[in-house]
């Protein structure tokens, strides 16, 4: 993984130098709030519903033993003894407080993280394939260009002040998992001719208005990749929308003046930045790339993971479920649910955050990821050593087989810590979670995704759930509006409203009655509910969700 | 026909720690809405609002929120100041964790 460098190190440091002294001037008086604000949200520092938030980046989701080991101590130092881990690969910590955060800045830069560009309209986290390094599919790794992205992004003197924010996401597998395609730029590693090089789509995003993205390029060569998103991001910080806040994003540029012109612009304006580039920066990608060279993993038998495997059902199942393939013989990606049922989606405590560290150091080559689906995983890890591994989990609640499962959630903070909220998402995804766990069908059902925001902005990623919810205020009470058919993948869809919304108490068990529908109606066990929507639309849920006579039956 | 005037307290967060206040008849900043002045003369709120906002070393957000007069002083009216008064759903911290 990616070390700092002097000059890394000594710019986070001057920056942590710069903030302590402005959170000093803001205890003593001397700045107002108006202008201390942008300062803090430069430091990935808000003000939320009952405290501040803290959000911290974890570059890619890619962190290794001592950083999570450091971030457990943040969460126990400073916090209330959990962090919170988000669908961007960030961490956030909800109750710090504000003197307290230089120290908390200065803890992070011991081993090599900050929270520059978490906040403001910016370039934010470039964010990655959870599985990167290690995926079976995978073309090339793309978190190299991810960190040359990170560099070049930070700090970046012409994208400090861009219309809105801004986010890139880099997959290095057709298969992909790191939902490029509600991204401002998505990038893809692609190979032509023997040559690697990247799709580069643009335009995609969720919020009030939801887009898929668009195909800007179809290879871009390794030579013009920076030159190129450089064009992007220039073009679209000319052309931007800065009268309206929500026509701003880049999605609303390229589908008010379309794909043809932006990309006419685009190759205009790389005219310009190509001959700026003077090649510093694959001088700086081949120093990155070595970086991620891939562990020594070992040639061993795996037979105790067989013999585990058969004379276990509970390590069975959850090998079944939590695991995926990894591009090594022997080797497995294990995916950690930081989703236990009942839980908060993302959330985990210090010492769970240990627990993981220590199976990374001793198991894992030092490796953990954050995926955007709010889980854990353990990249590279010989299958001998699973059930080992599997044993500790499950001493610490860290061994759900959900993965993937209607129990695996993805849940924004909501209502009940972000100002922006609108309505709560955790206790919903915590009662979703619980009731199917009480009816024992969540392995029948098998793979679904449901995904919740608490507001329009869709932090949550409700717009490309298989099951989508979205918390509303309607005139003072907590409403939840329901879509289907949506997909995060490859395949990238925007599900489609239902209907009316659902009160509080009214939400799981119309979750529970689609569900029924699903299972009702779909062919066979191997359908899943995605392919069940897609073969029969939308009447057969809607029927289950609002025709009382079929709910009843559904619902029996 | 302008809209009447509803009862209202004035709202904000610490500077340090982030947690929700009001601002009581003493001028004091509390944590319990309880005891929070209820303003029921818009005038007079408009005032108590502005000089809550000049106190910025001590509060950040100022605003007037909405309530009704309870039997133990204000209720708030909308679900997102019940929030705001009683802590997260999901465990007992901010205001459920000082009462434990």
């Amino acid at each position: 993984m990616y070390r700092y460098n002097d000059f890394d190190a000594d710019f986070v440091a001057q920056r942590n130098r710069q903030f302590r002294q402005q959170v000093a001037r803001r205890i003593d008086g001397s700045l107002t709030e108006d202008e201390f604000k942008p300062l803090r949200l430069m430091n990935g520092l808000y003000l939320q519903l009952h405290a501040y938030m803290l959000r911290v980046a974890i570059p890619y989701g890619t962190l290794n033993s001592a950083q999570m080991r450091q971030l457990a101590y943040l969460a126990e130092r400073f916090d209330k003894g959990y962090g919170h881990f988000t669908t961007r690969q960030n961490i956030q910590y909800n109750w710090p407080k504000l003197p307290d955060v230089p120290d908390m800045l200065d803890a992070l830069a011991e081993v090599e993280m900050h929270a520059i560009q978490t906040s403001g309209n910016t370039i934010r986290n470039v964010t990655a394939d959870h599985f990167a390094g290690a995926a079976a599919d995978e073309i090339a790794d793309p978190r190299p260009v991810a960190e040359l992205l990170r560099q070049w992004s930070t700090d970046h003197p012409e994208f400090q002040f861009l219309p809105r924010k801004f986010k890139i996401a880099v997959t290095g597998s057709p298969n992909d998992r790191a939902v490029i395609k509600a991204h401002d730029i998505g990038i893809q590693v692609v190979e032509q001719d023997g040559r690697i090089g990247y799709r580069v789509l643009v335009g995609g995003g969720l919020g009030r208005t939801p887009m898929i993205g668009k195909e800007l390029a179809d290879f871009v060569s390794q030579q013009e990749l920076l030159p190129y998103v450089e064009a992007v991001v220039s073009v679209w910080n000319l052309l931007g929308r800065r009268d309206n806040k929500y026509k701003a994003r880049i999605k609303i540029t390229v589908h008010e003046h379309g794909i043809e012109q932006i990309r006419g612009l685009v190759e205009e304006r790389f005219k310009e930045t190509r001959a700026a580039f003077n090649g510093a920066d694959l001088a700086i990608f081949e120093q990155i790339k070595p970086q991620f060279a891939p562990p020594a993993f070992r040639n061993a038998p795996t037979d105790a993971f067989d013999r585990a495997y058969e004379a276990d059902p509970v390590f069975r199942s959850w090998a079944d479920t939590n695991l995926a393939q990894h591009r090594a013989p022997g080797y497995a990606i294990a995916q950690i649910s930081i989703k236990a049922h009942g839980q908060t989606p993302g959330d985990a405590t210090a010492e769970q955050m240990r627990v993981m560290a220590d199976i990374a150091s001793e198991f894992g080559h030092d490796e953990l990821r954050i995926s955007h689906e709010q889980n854990v995983i353990l990249p590279h890890v010989h299958k001998s050593d699973l059930p080992e591994i599997h044993a500790r989990l499950k001493a610490h609640g860290l061994a759900t087989a959900n993965i993937g499962k209607i129990s695996d959630i993805i849940a924004c903070p909501g209502m009940d810590y972000c100002a922006l909220a609108t309505a709560r998402s955790i206790p919903v995804a915590q009662q979703i979670a619980t009731r199917f766990d009480e009816l024992k069908i969540e392995n029948d059902i098998g793979d679904l995704k449901i995904k919740i925001s608490g507001c329009i902005n869709a932090c949550g990623h409700h717009h490309v759930g298989h099951i989508g919810i979205l918390g509303l205020d309607r005139a003072g009470v907590e409403t939840y509006q329901i879509t289907l058919g949506g997909d995060h993948t490859e395949n990238a869809a925007i599900g489609q409203r239902t209907g009316p919304g659902f009160g509080y108490d009214e939400i799981v068990p119309a979750i529970e009655r689609l569900v029924g529908a699903y299972l009702e109606h779909r062919t066979d066990p191997a359908e899943t509910f995605l392919q069940t929507y897609r073969r029969l639309g939308m009447a057969p849920f809607k029927a289950a969700l609002y025709d009382s006579e079929q709910s009843r039956v559904a619902a029996e | 026909m302008p809209r009447a005037f509803t009862p209202k307290v004035i709202t904000a967060n610490a500077l340090i720690e982030g947690d929700v206040i009001y601002l009581t008849a003493n001028d004091d900043w509390t944590r319990d809405l309880a005891r929070a002045e209820i303003l029921t003369d818009e005038a007079h709120a408009e005032l108590r609002l502005i000089e809550a906002s000049q106190r910025h070393h001590e509060a950040v957000g100022v605003y007037l929120a909405d309530v009704a007069k309870g039997d133990k002083g204000p209720e708030p009216t909308h679900f997102r100041e019940d929030f705001r008064r009683t802590g997260p759903s999901n465990y007992a911290h901010g205001k459920q964790e000082e009462r434990v």
